[in-house]
């Protein structure tokens, strides 16, 4: 029912987390999601399922949306890892964190996180998708509360959202 | 970036943003797995691995012996059972002699971390002799059956038999008098945020800390003083951020009073992660139900009787059920005129986990074999869904044969504007081939009007706190669990006292600070804390008017508010800011704390035959809707194009919120219709994963078009009645429709999967061949 306890053979773990270089001794099984949230304390980062199911805990590694769980820490070396936490910046919100709270794509909040996460990954890549390609680009992030609706006007609002915000 | 302003709901207002979004969006928001658990010791749960058994040996002292094992409990560390409703109790926290379902906990371990917690699960030694085990209703009905409760006869937990009206003679007059049968399959919450709760005892004061998932933070702090055989006042429960419900919290759960044994055992502070596995096995969600259905109807559509039987496959032990099957029956009234009713319900243990109590909780199969009936009847008549629909709608205020208050009803203007903004006139019967449009109604109570546990106290309480830096606190028990309640308590309060918004602040959900609240269930906050809040902010106003007459030395009654500002008559220098007035109101008084309550008087309380309590409710929304599908015929996969939904909320108090929470809840029944099933294998979950419970995606998910429709409740808070579950059974029933529609066949099981669509239309095609063959035969 449980995960097998990972091995505990450390490492020297050295990466850029929201911007900022850090160096912490993590063990070789320990996965991304748990390294962000015990040892960072980035508990933005959510745990929705046992294993690449739901989204919750979608970061960006080089800006490219990857759920945590299903990496390891260590082969996060020299690369940038981006939390929610990474996205508000001198105390101003993100223009889809913005957008998700005046649109309400955020009801309980839980997969809120990981969508925005997902979503940032996507209008990095392509600052105008289309229904269809935020649809497609969002479909392994679960949601429960909004059908989705509030959550596609949101990242379209973003889209639409000078770049300064 | 400048915001427009947003309309919402076909409305020419937009609402608010959850005053609690910003925490939402910015990760800052803490979830009970995120909650400061430095030094908490790390709790495990074995579980049951046999459907059906006795406990023949149960030995822990190889598990305790390891090194990092600080608890180990056991059914012997709890004799009392649990349970919502207080003539149901008939379950342990963990399994006493007998485990009846597969997954049922059976002991327990608190260790320094994860790893040992679960090295010393295996040294745990059990044994167990199998009981017959049974999966089906059915099953477990058949006599001869091994009880799973002794003093449950045939296996029911309940049966219900109900009768109102003379339905005999209404099958006599009807002009057209047909049956249906049909299967729901069971299905789950799946709220994304997994089971958790982190449980902080302290031996030297006796004291315990509560965190915890749920949505009934009072049930929870009853029963674990039940269970730990503690003072109510030694026990605190707070409630975190709460990452949904949709029902999955609204009784108390095992794994809650598991840890609060495990951190006294401990004497320590316990945090409990259960996986997304073990939160589909500790389920309490919708039953899989079979529904027989009759409906007499007149030539020109008016119902004349309906007879209903509803059996629901309920779990292991008792949890909502009585209400379960009660609610099914209570609520084929409150929607259209009938003029007679037959009701029968059975409630039925099997050895699998138990069932709940789940967004539209009871009326959702029920409604949806309802719905699919009227349609085939009006086909067979030549009527169309809408008129139908038309020719049987209650006038308000009036009550309904079992007893149910209807205050308020804008059914017929839901009716227009679906009708109108999916163009159905136009439409409807010219939909290209393997294109449908379909249709169907239903309602949902504004909170249950008789309390679970009756005490005589108001339904809701709130209090407001006013101080020198004259912000407003509002303190409310209420739970939001991402609905918006809080939002709604202060937009009541600020818009009572025609106070900026900013002005005030909610603290919701912390035993030792804010008032007891029945919790988030059966859609009471809004009407219930919504109409004491307002209640608490009048009190609070009549204090601060009283306070700016003393200083503008005038009667009460000659001072206005407006924007905060308050004066007597037009003159700017009779105007008061609203710091002069709270800084006037202090004098002498300090600190300034009101309370607001509501109370459902009697007569909304039901009728006065057995459980007519269920259903009963001050006001009931009302939904309908369009659904347009479109069908692959070679995979059989049905899409959903588009939803028209129209709600009669009462009044909207945050438009952007209810027009969310109608969203969710039509999607939500997208998900039951489409693709949503828990499949037991042998009592083992063959779903417990969101690999295998399919939901639907962002990528299947269509435009939802909202109407919100304004009755104005003469009892509501502002006029306001729930918006969250009333559109949710409306949805299963207006897709089978819109199926039929276009394809022509009817489907009598949900979900819809694209395999029972294909065998369909394999079976349709095989039926026509024959026929071919036979004509030319002869």
């Amino acid at each position: 029912m449980h995960a097998p306890a990972p091995q505990r053979t450390m490492r020297l773990l050295k990466l850029k987390l929201n911007g900022r270089i850090r160096e912490d001794a993590v063990a070789e099984g320990e996965l991304l999601v748990d390294y962000l949230r015990e040892v960072a304390h980035l508990t933005g980062v959510k745990t929705g399922c046992d294993g690449g199911e739901c989204g919750a805990c979608t970061v960006l590694i080089d800006d490219e949306p990857v759920p945590s769980c299903i990496v390891l820490a260590v082969r996060c070396e020299g690369r940038h890892v981006e939390t929610i936490e990474g996205l508000t910046r001198h105390g101003k919100l993100n223009r889809l964190q913005r957008a998700f709270h005046e649109k309400l794509g955020a009801q309980c909040g839980f997969c809120t996180p990981g969508m925005i996460m997902a979503a940032e990954g996507l209008l990095r890549r392509n600052a105008s998708p289309s229904d269809e390609e935020i649809r497609s680009a969002l479909a392994g992030n679960l949601c429960r509360c909004t059908g989705y609706v509030k959550i596609l006007e949101s990242v379209k609002s973003a889209t639409e959202a000078n770049h300064d915000d | 970036m400048t915001t427009e302003p947003i309309t919402q709901g076909g409305l020419s207002r937009g609402g608010v943003p959850l005053i609690d979004g910003v925490e939402k969006v910015t990760g800052r928001a803490r979830y009970t797995a995120d909650l400061e658990h430095a030094g908490a010791l790390v709790g495990r749960i074995l579980r049951s691995p046999v459907s059906h058994g006795e406990i023949i040996r149960l030995d822990v002292s190889r598990a305790r012996a390891l090194e990092g094992v600080e608890a180990i409990v056991t059914g012997d560390d709890c004799d009392l059972t649990y349970g919502v409703l207080p003539i149901a109790m008939n379950e342990y926290p963990m399994a006493r002699g007998r485990v009846r379902y597969r997954g049922e906990p059976i002991a327990a371990i608190a260790a320094v971390d994860a790893e040992t917690a679960e090295r010393a699960l295996h040294l745990i030694e059990l044994e167990l002799r199998e009981l017959p085990a049974y999966y089906t209703s059915e099953d477990s009905r058949k006599p001869g059956a091994t009880l799973l409760h002794d003093n449950k006869a045939g296996n029911l937990e309940r049966e219900v038999h109900n009768e109102f009206g003379d339905w005999r003679q209404g099958f006599e007059t009807a002009d057209l008098v047909r049956d249906i049968k049909v299967n729901c399959a069971e299905i789950n919450h799946a709220q994304i945020e997994p089971h958790a709760c982190l449980m902080d005892y302290d031996p030297i004061t006796d004291r315990l800390t509560v965190q915890s998932v749920s949505q009934v933070g009072y049930y929870l702090h009853l029963m674990l003083a039940r269970c730990l055989r503690m003072k109510e006042a030694q026990i605190r429960v707070v409630k975190p951020f709460v990452g949904g419900g949709f029902g999955a919290r609204v009784e108390v759960l095992n794994f809650e009073i598991i840890t609060a044994l495990l951190a006294r055992a401990a004497a320590s502070k316990v945090l409990m992660r259960l996986t997304r596995e073990e939160t589909f096995l500790t389920h309490r969600a919708r039953p899989q139900t079979d529904v027989t259905l009759r409906i007499g109807m007149r030539r020109d559509g008016r119902f004349t009787a309906c007879a209903c039987e509803v059996v629901q496959r309920g779990g292991a032990y008792a949890g909502y059920g009585i209400v379960t099957i009660l609610y099914a029956g209570a609520l084929l009234q409150g929607l259209y005129d009938i003029p007679a009713i037959k009701y029968d319900g059975y409630r039925v243990y099997t050895n699998l986990p138990p069932c709940g109590a789940m967004r539209g909780h009871g009326s959702v199969d029920m409604r949806h074999t309802f719905e699919c009936l009227v349609d085939r009847m009006a086909r067979e008549l030549g009527l169309d869904p809408f008129s139908v629909r038309r020719a049987n709608l209650l006038q308000a205020p009036t009550r309904t044969l079992n007893d149910l208050m209807v205050n308020s009803y804008g059914l017929a203007e839901c009716l227009d504007k679906v009708e109108r903004a999916s163009r159905w006139r136009e439409r409807a019967g010219r939909m290209p081939p393997g294109k449908g449009l379909g249709m169907a109604c239903s309602h949902y109570v504004s909170g249950s009007a008789k309390p679970i546990h009756f005490t005589g106290e108001p339904h809701a309480v709130v209090n407001l706190r006013l101080d020198f830096d004259g912000g407003i606190t509002a303190l409310t028990g209420a739970a939001d669990i991402g609905q918006g309640s809080s939002t709604m308590v202060a937009i009541a309060v600020a818009e009572t006292l025609d106070i900026p918004l900013d002005r005030i602040r909610v603290i919701a959900g912390d035993s030792a600070i804010t008032p007891k609240d029945n919790g988030a269930y059966s859609s009471r906050i809004t009407f219930m804390v919504g109409n004491a809040a307002i209640d608490a902010a009048r009190h609070m106003k009549a204090v601060l008017v009283a306070a700016a007459a003393r200083k503008l030395e005038a009667r009460p009654e000659q001072v206005e508010c407006i924007g905060g500002t308050f004066r007597v008559g037009a003159g700017d220098q009779s105007a008061l800011p609203f710091a002069d007035v709270v800084a006037a109101a202090l004098v002498d008084e300090g600190a300034i704390t009101v309370k607001g309550t509501f109370t459902c008087p009697p007569e909304s309380q039901g009728g006065k035959h057995r459980g007519g309590a269920v259903g009963s409710t001050m006001g009931f929304s009302y939904a309908a809707q369009v659904v347009e599908v479109d069908i692959d015929d070679a995979t059989g996969l049905v899409t959903i194009a588009k939803v028209w939904v129209a709600l009669d909320c009462g009044h909207a108090i945050n438009p952007l919120a209810v027009v969310g929470q109608i969203e969710g809840s039509v999607w939500m029944g997208m998900g039951q219709a489409l693709c949503e099933e828990t499949r037991y294998l042998e009592g083992l979950p063959a779903h417990a994963s969101f690999l295998e419970y399919r939901m639907p995606t962002m990528a299947e998910s269509p435009p939802i078009e909202v109407h919100i429709v304004e009755s104005h409740d003469p009892f509501g808070p502002f006029g306001a009645k729930e918006a969250s579950e009333g559109a949710l059974a409306g949805f299963p029933p207006a897709m089978v429709n819109a199926i039929a529609n276009a394809i022509g066949i009817d489907f009598d099981e949900l979900p819809v999967t694209p395999d029972r669509v294909v065998e369909a239309l394999i079976q349709r095609r095989r039926k026509a061949k024959l026929t071919r063959i036979s004509k030319a035969a002869s």
